[in-house]
């Protein structure tokens, strides 16, 4: 099962990419960003099976940085849209130099 | 076999030589002591402050509450001064550098003396090999091996007795003539140093050690020509001699080059051991020697180098007469000298050095016949005499041409010291009636016989020593020059070769009928000077008059000491028909252990030229000389002449001449202007300011401002197009795996 | 274990066909739910799309022997932070199709999927490229220890002791996530 679980794991993950690449709402770009890490996840599991039971703690530690991440940047998109009125991402340049 | 030769050159000179163990081994003073006088004049100079003096020419423009040693005495270039006979301050340390200066060099003459006296009771001429002592090494790289050593042998120790003998002398006559000058300690420290270096010139072993003294003599000569360097033409004068100089180096280093590369040695006792190898007549050898002359040519200022000698005039008097005159300008002589073995091995070399020294000859005196300032007159006479003397030493006749470089020393210095001390009487004269006029232009002097007689005839003796009359020192050397490339052109191996078609006997000939020609106007530009200056009647001024007078004893002395070698200088090689008067042919005996080999070479068996053909040279050449002074009795009428304020200009050919055939301005347009056409435009303002201001430093600020720039866009604030070019990267660094 | 009750999980040496059909079945639901969750208008729906993205992996986790992770999948990705996201959208209002603005031209689009096909190919190619012998563990190690201590044991007992470090480091990232999370959002006083 192995290489079909990295068959789905690589599409989870490009279908992610074209995600990011795609969207302008900030919120749904941050969600395609959890897809990516959840094809992640899957491939570790996959590898777990087979290698070792490490691939599955480092999927434990994945979600938990993931949940820290959501909800560090969810903050942050309140805030930004506190202050711009708008979440998207064609409008947020003001980090232009 | 190159090294073997050399190691046994020196073996011979240190093992065995005659001079081993006498006073010849405090040979390595004689330079030291003025290089001391050097060091302690220096040192004066440096601990007191420059202030501007009588002869300065910056007195004009400074009014008298500045001046701290009260010195307003005018030159001819000052304005408005009034006539109060102020007190001159001489400076501080005047009396020390007094006894310092020329005391140094009057020890270093009595070692000299001493070492010539053993030199001679060591057998004199007949000592073969030179006595070099050799300090240590200087340089050690790879192949190239030279020894800081002295070489001590005929031909040099003839040099360092001119060098010393004249130099006390002049220095002597400096203490009287610079007395009241500013700058008098670092008078006498350039001095001391310019004969330090001329030492080493004519003392190094090898010719990097020589040229270290010949560069040096560069030096010392651009400091003292541009003594008074607060006025710009003295300045300029000074780097124009040096310049001059540089040019002529570079021919010297190339040969010096040329030399290494082949012999893989530097010293003349290795280049003479290892000389034959180049090959007789060989391109080589000749090419070699063409530079050896090129260096003669800027140091010794012959066509096209010679014009930074007439400006060096410049400078005070006996600095002219002492490196103008006796020592430095004679450095490219006592170069050809030493290089005999190579030069007598390149007769088409040799061909070129006569007939340039015959056209220098004949040009410079062509051109002292319209000059006014009289030490320009004795300038271009020292060009012409330089002349004589590369005809001499090229045409193989070595020990002719340094012959008369030592009579030349002689009169010529005479001639400087004689007219400085007519310009210390016309300064003297001018600046207590607070006159600005020329002091140096015989039109402005005359009939100074009556006011100045010792000097008078003084200069009357070196006037005719030059004129080449008998029994005066310059007839014995300028008609051994002439016979000796008479003899030549008709037998030697210069009439067997030949340059540019025409063979080298006919050269020899027309260089022999140049310098009669040269001879002739000698004695007639000299008798004017004479006339013009002593004789007829007083053109000064009325004020002056009563001013003029005689130099002091310090000054007329040294001039009676060289008046008295003009007169018996010329009997130290006499001819053989004039055996009453001392030793036949002395210096060629003494001289025979370096020069003779050479002269031979040249002549290779020629026969000796019949009494006959001797004698009537020499006539030939009395009747020349007297013919000259004669025509320039008759034709030049000194009550006629006109003085410097109401002279108009010259016309027709003698402007030409006045103007030194216009040599100066055809150099600034052909050569001196192009070229700072060129610094200034292509280099300056192209290459420096465009390329290397503008490309490099300011288009590499503007490089990287760009760069800047550039990634300044790609920051655009966009999370989106940060997206993208994360994935572009990704894919990229997946792909490099993908791949491999 | 008491002998004779029916394994868990098959040991791997043969699979029965209703298990790989089973995986592929949530496998392609899995994906399909990604897609549409990438080409809704309505973050909403996105956001329910990819809550079923995630049901649909973590029972792919359970088919792969990680029924820990499936449970923690469930538990912890889609039952808390895909609630966050939903919070956070209901709190800004933006729940309602934003017709005009979210998506990019078709320019865009087609060079995105391009990039993604690529990334896919990529990705495959280097993950199937070479299998480690040395370490691969036999056939069905993994539902053998989970037989014998159940499905916890092995990660925890790895977690505590080896990875002991990275686990408490990590609790200190959630405070400081927390904290941060809490200063960011907070509504600053309007002191001017």
């Amino acid at each position: 099962m192995l290489a079909e679980a990295l068959f789905f794991s690589a599409v989870l993950f490009a279908i992610g990419v074209v995600g990011v690449l795609t969207r302008r709402n900030a919120i749904i770009v941050f969600m395609c960003v959890e897809l990516m890490l959840n094809a992640v996840n899957l491939t570790f599991v996959a590898f777990a099976q087979a290698y070792g039971v490490a691939g599955q703690v480092f999927v434990f530690f994945v979600m938990t940085v993931a949940a820290a991440e959501a909800a560090v940047g969810l903050a942050i998109i309140i805030a930004l849209f506190r202050h711009r009125q708008t979440i998207d991402l064609e409008h947020i340049n003001i980090l232009k130099g | 076999m190159l090294l073997l030769a050399q190691a046994a050159a020196a073996a011979d000179s240190l093992a065995t030589h005659p001079l081993q163990g006498t006073v010849a081994r405090w040979l390595w003073a004689v330079p030291m002591l003025p290089l001391l006088g050097f060091v302690l004049n220096g040192a004066l100079s440096l601990f007191s402050a420059y202030h501007v003096g009588p002869a300065d020419p910056s007195a004009a423009g400074h009014d008298h509450a500045d001046h701290v040693a009260h010195v307003d005495h005018a030159d001819h270039a000052a304005a408005g001064h009034d006539d109060d006979h102020h007190p001159v301050v001489r400076h501080r340390f005047a009396a020390l550098s007094s006894i310092i200066g020329p005391g140094v060099l009057l020890l270093a003459f009595a070692l000299v003396a001493a070492i010539w006296a053993a030199m001679r009771s060591a057998g004199g001429g007949a000592i073969e090999a030179p006595y070099v002592q050799r300090y240590f090494s200087w340089i050690a790289a790879g192949d190239l091996h030279i020894d800081a050593a002295f070489q001590l042998d005929q031909l040099s120790m003839l040099m360092m007795l001119v060098i010393t003998g004249v130099g006390t002398l002049i220095h002597v006559f400096s203490v009287g003539y610079m007395r009241d000058d500013p700058g008098y300690p670092r008078y006498f420290a350039y001095l001391n140093l310019f004969v330090f270096f001329m030492l080493l010139l004519v003392l190094g072993a090898s010719y990097p050690l020589l040229f270290i003294g010949w560069e040096g003599v560069g030096v010392c000569s651009y400091l003292l020509i541009g003594f008074w360097f607060s006025d710009k033409a003295n300045a300029d004068a000074g780097k124009k001699a040096f310049i001059a100089n540089r040019v002529g180096d570079a021919g010297f280093l190339i040969a010096m080059f040329l030399l290494f590369s082949n012999l893989h040695t530097l010293s003349f006792t290795g280049v003479h051991a290892a000389a034959g190898g180049l090959g007789f007549d060989s391109a080589l050898v000749t090419t070699i020697c063409l530079f050896l002359f090129v260096g003669c040519a800027g140091k010794s200022a012959q066509i096209p180098l010679y014009v930074w000698l007439p400006d060096a005039m410049a400078g005070p008097t006996p600095v002219s007469a002492l490196i103008h005159a006796a020592t430095m300008v004679t450095a490219g002589v006592y170069l050809v000298a030493r290089s005999s073995f190579l030069f007598s091995m390149a007769p088409v070399a040799q061909i070129v050095v006569v007939m340039i020294g015959a056209l220098t000859a004949i040009f410079a005196a062509s051109i002292g016949l319209k000059q006014w300032d009289i030490k320009k007159v004795l300038a271009y006479s020292t060009i012409s005499q330089l002349g004589y003397m590369f005809v001499g030493v090229g045409s193989g006749a070595y020990v002719a041409g340094v012959f008369h470089l030592v009579t030349h020393a002689f009169f010529k210095a005479l001639l400087f010291l004689g007219s400085g001390s007519v310009i210390f009487a016309m300064h003297a004269a001018y600046h207590h009636t607070g006159s600005h006029e020329d002091a140096q232009d015989m039109r402005n002097m005359g009939g100074l016989r009556r006011m100045l007689p010792v000097t008078w005839i003084l200069m009357w003796i070196a006037t005719l020593a030059i004129s080449g009359v008998p029994p005066f020192a310059g007839f014995f050397s300028k008609d051994e020059i002439l016979g000796s490339v008479f003899a030549r052109a008709q037998h030697s191996t210069i009439a067997d070769a030949s340059l540019l078609g025409i063979s080298g006997s006919a050269w020899l000939y027309a260089a022999y009928v140049l310098g009669v020609a040269a001879a002739f106007m000698t004695a007639v530009y000299m008798t004017r000077l004479m006339l013009y200056t002593f004789h007829g009647p007083n053109r000064t001024g009325e004020r002056e008059r009563e001013h003029l007078h005689e130099a002091p004893w310090i000054m007329t002395g040294p001039l009676v000491v060289l008046g008295l070698l003009s007169v018996v200088g010329g009997w130290l090689n006499l001819p053989s028909f004039a055996s009453m008067l001392g030793s036949v042919g002395g210096l060629e005996r003494w001289l025979d252990p370096v020069v003779g080999a050479a002269t031979a070479q040249t002549v290779a068996g020629a026969a000796e030229t019949s009494p006959g053909l001797e004698y009537g040279l020499v006539g030939f050449a009395v009747l020349i000389a007297l013919a000259g002074i004669l025509f320039a009795v008759a034709r030049l009428k000194p009550e006629r002449l006109p003085t410097k304020a109401q002279a108009g200009p010259e016309r027709g050919f003698a402007r030409v001449l006045e103007h030194k055939y216009y040599v100066d301005e055809i150099y600034d347009d052909a050569v001196v202007q192009p070229i700072v056409k060129t610094s200034r435009g292509l280099l300056w303002r192209g290459v420096d300011v465009g390329l290397i201001d503008g490309a490099m430093v300011r288009g590499s600020a503007w490089l990287t401002r760009f760069v800047g720039w550039i990634g300044s866009e790609f920051q655009s604030g966009q999370l989106g197009t940060y997206a993208w070019v994360l994935v572009a990267g990704v894919l990229v660094v997946l792909g490099a795996f993908t791949i491999r | 274990m008491p002998p004779g009750s029916p394994p868990l999980s098959m040991p791997h040496g043969t699979l029965p066909l209703s298990y790989t059909f089973f995986f592929y079945v949530f496998g392609a639901i899995a994906v399909v739910s990604a897609i549409l969750f990438v080409t809704r208008k309505s973050p909403v729906a996105a956001a329910l799309w990819l809550v079923n993205t995630m049901f649909n992996l973590a029972a792919l986790y359970v088919m792969l022997d990680a029924q820990f992770i499936g449970a923690i999948q469930v538990l912890v990705y889609a039952g808390a932070i895909m609630v966050v996201f939903l919070f956070v959208i209901m709190l800004l209002n933006l729940g309602h199709a934003d017709a005009t603005t979210d998506i990019r031209g078709v320019g865009t689009k087609l060079v995105a999927i391009a990039i993604g096909i690529a990334l896919f190919a990529e990705i495959m190619t280097v993950t199937h490229g070479h299998t480690i012998g040395q370490i691969t563990l036999p056939q069905g190690y993994a539902a053998t220890q989970i037989m014998r201590t159940g499905a916890v044991a092995p990660i925890s007992s790895v977690l505590f002791t080896q990875y002991l470090v990275a686990f408490e480091i990590t609790s200190v990232l959630l405070l400081a996530a927390v904290v941060g999370a809490v200063i960011l959002a907070k509504r600053k006083d309007d002191a001017r």
